[in-house]
Order: structure tokens, then C-alpha cells, then sequence
């Protein structure tokens, strides 16, 4: 076969041929036609022959020691195959993310309402619920350690793990705690510097990822005696790697796939029915599907810690911040799950988007019988920026400035310090985006000629018709960390395989990256669009056949496997040319892939890649590490900790029925610096899914615990917020490249969520005048406090 | 108990069905149409919204010994019979209005329930119908997006591929 070379400046213009669906397109969802059709298989939907059903008995108690569980009754149940305790576990008895101190099954001592005691796979969901209830457990109940007073007083109220176990012998009831000092610190020398100082107590209460494809999967055993699960979850190898020594398997035995995920929000960082299932149906021999109903999901996933914290701002008459301190307390509940790395986000990032000449942090995650917390969407740095941000309007009334000015003056932007001693080394355009919130149109004046109910406060419940109904509108900005942190080395993996089918060069990608809605797979595809020059790309499912791809967490998925995509595809791209070169005597140096075609820019058309390819495969495994991050000193919190900033600013406009207290948000804007937008309509979807949950923490959504008890697990009494909730959300989207990142792009979904709820909450001050130094805003806080 | 039902067109029976069981359990572990999905099972998220003799119900909330006899209508059942996808299932992929998907079964049922009744809602009349679906992903602005393209293909005549 001769080289097809044609020259001409007809051809050249041909050979022009990017794919639309590469990246900066918009391409539709892959998945999109199976999700519509209801033919997209999610973990809870999956069904296998002979297969048993799984369920956990909880406990009623927050703290208790068990002193008996009789299995005997359960048994007997006609239809039940397996009851199983912690005596029953064949490895490990412990494991967790990143400190082991969650037993699988509880041993002797219950430490949270709701944890696992015993199992049960019965032939119909119903006949193991009624065998559930007939394991008998005496328990000698305690009382629970709930409040960061008896927390911190062991001596007098004792411990959530007793000193001699694990790590947590160190601190008592500490976790983890992290320490920050920078600049002068804050001494009584520095405070005064300040002409103005400010301070305010502010409380998170403790959000619900809730998403709504309940915790599931279907546990298979197989032949060689490893097991095959079925899971909805967020990182399939570290599911793996808390298993495996549980099971007492090699990990290679222990075989994970991804099942459609129904939403995470880092609510599927933990493992929840992972190992239960795969004990019962290794124990029975036949496969085994648990299905979390929404109250047992309440209780098996970890929350957003709740947190009280203390601030102190101070600023020169001018509106210059000279100090800041801050004391972050967060609560961990029973097992440590993400505590640690929460704590170093809410220390390290808790300051905001500001430049602070002195800084002081301190911030700690307790131990308690409470709920256990871990990841949620903004990780340690939604709670810090409700606090900084509330403390900004705070100090911008106290100076008599604009908000916003106020933000903008001390805004941090490229080359500047974080408190960590991190310069940012990209853009960081914090007063821009702020400029440009203010700059939106804003929404028309509430309408009392044409009033529809439907868009006040109290909506369809026709509570008012324009009367007592007063309009705010709030300013914030927020800052969160790209990737995992402090020298943890995230990396991804990917395989794309590039061959002819059916006449056509087809690229396949092969990665670990649980998509869970974000539309990773979307954007794998584009990769390998735009790097391959081919149109039809194929993912494979995701498992653990392939190398790690991390978490899909931390705004990192695009960033890092996105970036193992790309490398992987590039080095495809490479020997696809090399062989070329090598069959043909290519010297052309200016050699790329595209239209199906392998071009020289300056000689055109060189080869279509079916006929290069012919019937061999190229088949390429890369991995992709991001730049490496150190660890933050304990003590004075220095260090270049994080991969990569990301900044969003909102302006929110909010009707308030001040008679009855209620809240209507009118419009939430959002302006996020996105580096670069592989698929617009996904990142504005990123944006805009982002704001809804901050606007559910600043307005409704918490789970209410008393004396350790969850009092509701329900989306009955846990609101979140609905279409007749939610507002317009104009997005504008600021694509200002990172160089160290691929394509210069930023992660984008959590930033929204850390920045949206301080601006509600801020608007809502705006219209009442309240101080409203707790979220979410209930209306007793609206109807009683006194102004602040 | 033997439950005889209509599904999507197709006669279906379901056998040694538990008194307990609801339409949603029916439909989803016992005649293999699992497209309308179980967050809540409580009728709060609107998740598994079906068509029940043409009027959407919550699937979650009815027991299965009501069906007797009666047509149901899943997600499964909105494309057509050579499979082609209906209006607003189109106006959904198309709008970006799909994330993780898991709300996307109920949506589409109530979407198409709320044009069947007015090709042509405000905005207000759309948050009012579709206010009994929970969705977590989307922040809905392309749930909106997707229903008010869905009205103006419908209005236009255009079908779901226009």
C-alpha cells in the first residue's frame, strides 16, 4: 500500500476536520439514551438467579455495650439462609479510609445510632426484615458523648474509643487537629494594628449528601472462591482495598464493577453494604443484593460534619485586613471515615480567598456518638465559608463599606500567598468574579400587580399575597482545593485502545472512574476525540481490571483521569505515527490525527488511519500523577498542600415573608473560573447542581440529632429543596487557563457549593437585618431572633 | 396472590406476590421493568411516577393488589413501538437535563402527564407540576430547559428528533 500523500491547499482545508464532539463541545451523555428509556442499569436494579436478599440490623442507640445477640429466633425463619455477626468475619475486623477503626459488624459496643450489629440474606426482602427484628441484642445502654464539652472532657464523660485502641489514645476525643500561624500570628501586638475588629460564633448543622439512588449492589461468589460485586460507589479500588483484608481474600480475588450510581456527592466514599454483601454471599454460596431503603441509607453514609466555629477578623479604617483568627471545631461522629483530610481543608482553606497579612487557625474533628462524618461535595471548606464570609459582611457593615468592595480590596489573585505559604501559581480571579456577580442584571422587582403565589415564600401553600414579603440580595465568594492534598498521590489510570471496526477507527477508553452523573464518561470520550482524530469512541465499563483512577471527589475526576485519558491517548497517537513513520519514511515533523486521517499540517493527507492501522491494535495503559503536595506542619500549617485552587462567586436575591418567616430565593447567579470548559453544557450543570445543594444547607436542609439520636431519616422531614424551591440560576463561566493543569482546566463541582449558601444567608440578613449566625435558616430563627 | 395486570401495552402476571408488596416492588423484582426507580419509597421524590389507567401516580405507593385488572405505564413505555424515543425524552438527553438519571424516570412520566394536559405551561405552571420530583444533580434549570423545549417541539408538530 503506498502512502496516499496529497498535496494541495484544497486538501489542507480538509484536513481542518476537529471533531465538534471534542473537547469544548457539548456532546450528549453517552448514557443518556439507556437513562431515558429506564433501561440504564443502576445497582439497585440489578437481579441474578437464585439470588438472596441482604439487610443489617441497627442499632436503636447512639452508645451501649452488647453484652448478648442471640441469633436463634432469626433462623428459624422459613426462607432465611444466613444470620451473621462480627464472630462470623473471616479476616479483619476493622477498616476505614483512612484510619481502620470501623468494625464491620459491632463487636461489643455500639458508638453511633444506627450502626451494623447482624446480618441477614433471606429469598424476599420482607422475610429478612422479619427475621431482623427477631435477633435478640441485650444491650447496657450509655450515655452517648454528643456535645464538644464532653467531648473534650473524657475524664468525666469517657471515650468514643477507649485510649488503648487505634490512633485516637493521643487525643482523647479528638480525631484530628490541625494548627495554622502565618505572619505575626495573632498576638495582642497585632490586634493593635486593626482599627476594627469584628468576631462572630457561627454554627453548620449536618447536611445529607441525599442522593437518590439508594446504597446497593449485588455480591457474587464465584468458582475460584473470590467474590464479584456490583457497586455504586465513587472509587472502586479503595472499596476494594478496605475488603479484601475483611474478607480475608487477595485482592485480586476480590473483583469490583461499577453499577449505575444513582448520585454521590461524596456520600459513596465509605463503604456502606460493600462488605456486608460479599460476607453473606461468600457464606451462603449464592448471590446476595442489599438495597438501602432511605431510612437505613440516613444511617449507613457518612454526613457533612456539622461545625461551630469562632472568628475574628480585624482591618485597618480603610478596609484592609490586617488579622485573622479562627478556631474550627467539627464534629466526626463514632469512626473517623474523611475526618482528617476535612480538618486540613477547613484549616487550610478557611480563611477564604484573601490575602491576610496574620493569620491564626485551629481546627479540630471530634470524636462523638453522633452520626459518623466524612465527605460531602465542598469538604471542610463549605462550614469555613459560611463563617469568613459572614464575618466580610460583618466587617463591611462595621467599616461602612460595600460588601462587595470590601471583598474585592482584599482579594487574593495570582502570585499571592495562601496562609499555608502556598503561592497560587495561576489565575485567581476573585475580585473579577465578584465584579462580575455585581455586574449581572438583576431579577425585576416582586410583582404585586400580577402576583403568582406559586414564586413567593410558602408557594403553593397560598401563605401570603405579597404582604410582609421584603427582598435581599447577598454577596460571596469561596475558594476550594482541586484533587487530594498534603502529599497524597491521587493518581488515575487509563487504557485506550485504538483499532478498525466495522471500517472505521474506533478508540476505546478503559479507566476505574466511577461516574456517578458528572459526566465523566462524556468527557473521556471527547479526550480521546480530540486526541485520536477519530469520531467514534467507546468507553468500557468501569472495574478493577484497570489501574486505579481515585476518588471521584474533590472536583478531580476530569483533572486526573480526564488527564490519564488524555496521556494515554497521546502515547496511542505517538506509536500509531511512529509506525507510520517506520512503513512509510515519514520526516514530516509536524504530524497529528485527524478526521480519521493522519495529517502533516505542511505536506496534508498523509494516510487514513484504517489503512495504517489495518488489523492491529494499539492498546496503551498510562498513568497520570498530579504535581506532588507536601503534608502541612502540625503545628504551624505550612506547606504546599494543595494541587490546585478553584473560585466561585454568587449574588443571591431572596424574598422573605418576615410574618412567617419563610424564604423564597428569587435568583441565585453564579460566576466560576473554569480554566477551561471541556463540555460547557456539563460544567454550567456542575455549576448550577452545586448552588441548589448550598442553597439547601442555607435554607433547609439538615439531619436533627438529639442526645445522639437521628430524628429524621426520611425525605419526609429531611427537606431538600424541589423545582418550586430552586430559582433561576444564571451561570457565567470565566475560562482563564491553569498551565499546570491538562488543558489548563479547573475543577469545577464543588467550588458552587462552598461559595452559593453564605450569599443566601447574606441576602437574607440584607431583607431582615438578623444576624442568623446559624444554617440552615429556619423560620423560628426569622420570626424570633432579635437584630443583629 | 396472583396479580394480572397491563404493563406498557403487554398483558403481564405476577405470581406469589406478598400482600405487603407495592407496584413499584412489582413492576421493578417481579416482571422485569425496573425503570422506575426506588429512592424514597415513601411517595416523597417522585422517582417511581407511573401511569396508572393514564393518571401518574407514585408506583411506591401502591399496593400491588390494586393493579388488578388495570393499565400501567412505566418509563419503559414512553418510546414507541420501534423504539424510537418520545418527545420528552429527546428534549431531556438533548437539554442536558440528565445527570445521574436517577429522578429522570419519574420526570419524564409527570413531564409528559403535565404536556399531555397544557402543550404550553409557564414556567410556574412546569414548578408546580413537576414540584413532587426530587432530583439532587441538576439544580433543575435543564429539567426546565428540557420541558419548555419539549412544549415547543410538541406545539410545532415537530417529533422527538427535531
Amino acid at each position: 500500500m503506498s502512502a496516499r500523500t496529497i498535496r494541495g491547499q484544497k486538501n489542507l482545508q480538509n484536513i481542518n476536520q476537529a471533531s465538534k464532539d471534542g473537547i469544548g463541545g457539548s456532546p450528549l451523555r453517552p448514557d443518556g439514551n439507556l437513562k431515558v428509556r429506564g433501561e440504564f442499569a443502576y445497582s439497585s436494579d440489578l437481579w441474578h438467579e437464585d439470588m438472596l436478599w441482604g439487610m443489617a440490623l441497627r442499632s436503636p442507640h447512639p452508645r451501649a455495650n452488647i453484652l448478648s445477640v442471640d441469633i436463634s429466633e432469626a433462623l428459624k425463619v422459613p426462607g432465611v439462609y444466613a444470620v451473621l455477626t462480627h464472630e462470623d468475619i473471616p479476616g479483619a475486623k476493622y477498616y476505614g479510609l483512612e484510619i481502620q477503626d470501623q468494625p464491620a459488624l459491632a463487636i461489643d459496643r455500639i458508638r453511633y445510632h444506627g450502626e451494623a450489629i447482624a446480618l441477614v440474606a433471606a429469598d424476599h426482602p420482607e422475610t429478612a426484615r422479619r427475621a431482623v427484628k427477631k435477633i435478640k441484642v441485650e444491650y447496657e445502654v450509655l450515655t452517648p458523648i454528643v456535645t464538644e464539652e464532653q467531648c473534650l472532657d473524657p475524664q468525666t464523660h469517657g471515650y468514643v474509643h477507649e485510649p488503648h485502641e487505634y490512633k485516637s489514645h493521643a487525643y482523647g476525643n479528638i480525631c484530628h487537629e490541625q494548627r495554622l500561624v502565618s505572619g505575626l500570628g495573632v498576638t495582642d501586638e497585632v490586634r493593635a494594628m486593626a482599627d476594627v475588629v469584628v468576631s462572630g460564633d457561627y454554627e453548620v448543622g449536618m447536611q445529607d449528601q441525599a442522593f437518590l439512588g439508594p446504597e446497593s449492589g449485588l455480591a457474587v461468589p464465584a468458582e475460584d472462591g473470590g467474590i464479584d460485586l456490583y457497586i455504586a460507589t465513587q472509587w472502586l479500588h479503595v472499596d476494594r482495598e478496605q475488603m479484601a483484608p475483611v474478607l480475608d481474600l487477595p485482592e485480586e480475588k476480590v473483583r469490583l464493577t461499577l453499577a449505575g450510581v444513582g448520585g454521590a456527592f461524596g456520600g459513596r466514599e465509605d463503604i456502606s453494604m460493600q462488605i456486608h454483601a460479599c460476607l453473606l454471599a461468600l457464606h451462603t454460596g449464592k448471590p446476595v443484593k442489599i438495597v438501602y431503603s432511605r431510612d437505613e441509607s440516613f444511617y449507613g453514609h457518612v454526613h457533612r460534619h456539622p461545625a461551630r466555629m469562632h472568628y475574628e477578623h480585624g482591618a485597618t479604617r480603610d478596609g484592609k485586613l490586617v488579622f485573622a483568627d479562627c478556631r474550627i471545631v467539627l464534629d466526626g461522629g463514632a469512626y473517623a471515615s474523611a475526618s482528617p483530610a476535612v480538618v486540613g481543608n477547613a484549616a487550610s482553606l478557611g480563611h477564604g480567598p484573601y490575602v491576610i497579612p496574620n493569620v491564626r487557625m485551629h481546627a479540630i474533628a471530634l470524636y462523638s456518638n453522633n452520626p459518623s462524618c466524612g465527605a460531602m461535595r465542598g469538604f471542610g471548606a463549605v462550614q469555613a465559608a459560611f463563617g469568613y464570609e459572614s464575618q466580610m459582611d460583618k466587617l463591611a457593615a462595621e467599616l461602612g463599606m460595600d460588601p462587595v468592595e470590601l471583598r474585592q480590596l482584599n482579594a487574593m489573585s495570582e502570585g499571592d500567598f495562601m496562609p499555608t505559604g502556598q503561592q497560587i501559581d495561576s489565575p485567581a480571579p476573585v475580585a473579577e468574579l465578584l465584579q462580575r456577580a455585581k455586574d449581572m442584571p438583576l431579577p425585576p422587582p416582586l410583582d404585586t400587580e400580577h402576583l403568582d403565589v406559586r414564586a413567593l415564600p410558602g408557594a403553593l401553600s397560598n401563605t401570603s399575597h405579597g404582604e410582609g414579603i421584603v427582598r435581599g440580595v447577598g454577596y460571596s465568594v469561596g475558594i476550594k482545593n482541586v484533587g487530594f492534598s498534603e502529599g497524597f498521590d491521587d493518581y488515575s489510570t487509563a487504557r485506550v485502545r485504538l483499532e478498525v471496526i466495522g471500517g472505521e477507527p474506533v478508540a476505546m477508553v478503559h479507566t476505574a472512574m466511577a461516574e456517578v452523573g458528572q459526566g465523566g464518561v462524556t468527557v473521556h470520550a471527547q479526550i480521546a476525540r480530540t486526541e485520536l482524530g477519530v469520531e467514534q469512541v467507546t468507553i468500557h465499563p468501569a472495574n478493577t481490571e484497570v489501574g486505579s483512577a481515585g476518588s471521584t471527589s474533590a472536583s478531580r475526576q476530569t483533572y486526573m483521569t480526564g488527564g490519564a485519558v488524555k496521556l494515554a491517548a497521546e502515547a496511542v497517537r505517538r506509536e500509531l505515527i511512529e509506525k507510520g513513520r517506520r512503513r512509510y519514511g515519514w520526516t514530516h515533523q509536524d504530524i497529528t490525527l485527524t478526521g480519521g486521517k493522519v495529517v502533516s499540517e505542511s505536506a496534508g493527507v498523509l494516510v487514513p488511519m484504517v489503512d495504517l492501522l489495518g488489523d492491529e491494535a494499539i492498546d496503551l495503559t498510562r498513568e497520570h500523577h498530579h504535581r506532588p503536595t507536601q503534608a502541612f506542619d502540625k503545628e504551624t500549617g505550612q506547606g504546599f498542600g494543595h494541587v490546585q485552587y478553584t473560585f466561585c462567586a454568587n449574588r443571591a436575591v431572596v424574598d422573605v415573608d418576615v410574618e412567617l418567616g419563610l424564604v423564597k430565593v428569587v435568583e441565585l447567579t453564579a460566576v466560576q473560573d473554569v480554566g477551561k470548559a471541556l463540555n460547557p453544557l456539563s460544567v454550567v450543570g456542575q455549576i448550577q447542581g452545586g448552588c441548589t445543594q448550598a442553597l439547601g444547607l442555607a435554607v433547609m436542609e439538615e439531619i436533627i440529632v438529639r442526645d445522639g439520636k437521628v430524628r429524621n431519616a426520611s425525605f419526609t422531614d429531611y427537606l431538600i429543596p424541589t423545582i418550586l424551591d430552586t430559582p433561576p440560576i444564571p451561570v457565567d463561566v470565566l475560562e482563564l487557563p491553569d498551565p499546570h493543569a491538562p488543558y489548563g482546566l479547573r475543577g469545577v463541582g464543588e467550588a458552587p457549593t462552598v461559595s452559593a449558601t453564605p450569599s443566601i444567608v447574606a441576602a437574607i440578613r440584607n431583607a431582615t437585618g438578623l444576624a442568623l449566625n446559624r444554617i440552615p435558616v429556619r423560620p423560628e430563627h426569622l420570626t424570633t431572633e432579635q437584630p443583629g | 396472590m396472583r396479580v394480572t395486570f397491563t404493563a406498557n401495552g403487554k398483558p403481564v402476571e405476577a405470581d406469589d406476590v406478598w400482600e405487603g408488596e407495592s407496584l413499584l416492588y412489582v413492576l421493578r423484582e417481579r416482571v422485569g421493568l425496573p425503570g422506575s426507580k426506588n429512592a424514597c419509597e415513601q411517595g416523597e421524590c417522585g422517582s417511581c411516577t407511573v401511569y396508572l389507567d393514564g393518571v401518574p401516580v407514585c408506583s411506591c405507593l401502591v399496593a400491588a393488589g390494586q393493579v388488578q385488572d388495570r393499565e400501567v405505564r412505566t418509563v419503559e413505555g414512553l418510546a414507541d413501538e420501534n423504539g424510537e424515543l418520545g418527545l420528552v425524552q429527546q428534549a431531556f438527553i438533548d437539554a442536558g437535563a440528565v445527570q445521574c438519571g436517577f429522578c429522570t424516570p419519574g420526570l419524564l412520566v409527570q413531564t409528559d402527564a403535565l404536556l399531555e394536559q397544557d402543550s404550553q405551561p409557564s414556567d410556574n405552571d412546569i414548578r408546580e407540576a413537576l414540584s413532587g420530583n426530587l432530583c439532587r444533580c441538576t439544580g433543575y434549570e435543564k429539567i426546565m430547559d428540557a420541558v419548555r423545549l419539549a412544549s415547543a417541539r410538541k406545539c410545532s408538530g415537530k417529533g422527538a428528533t427535531a
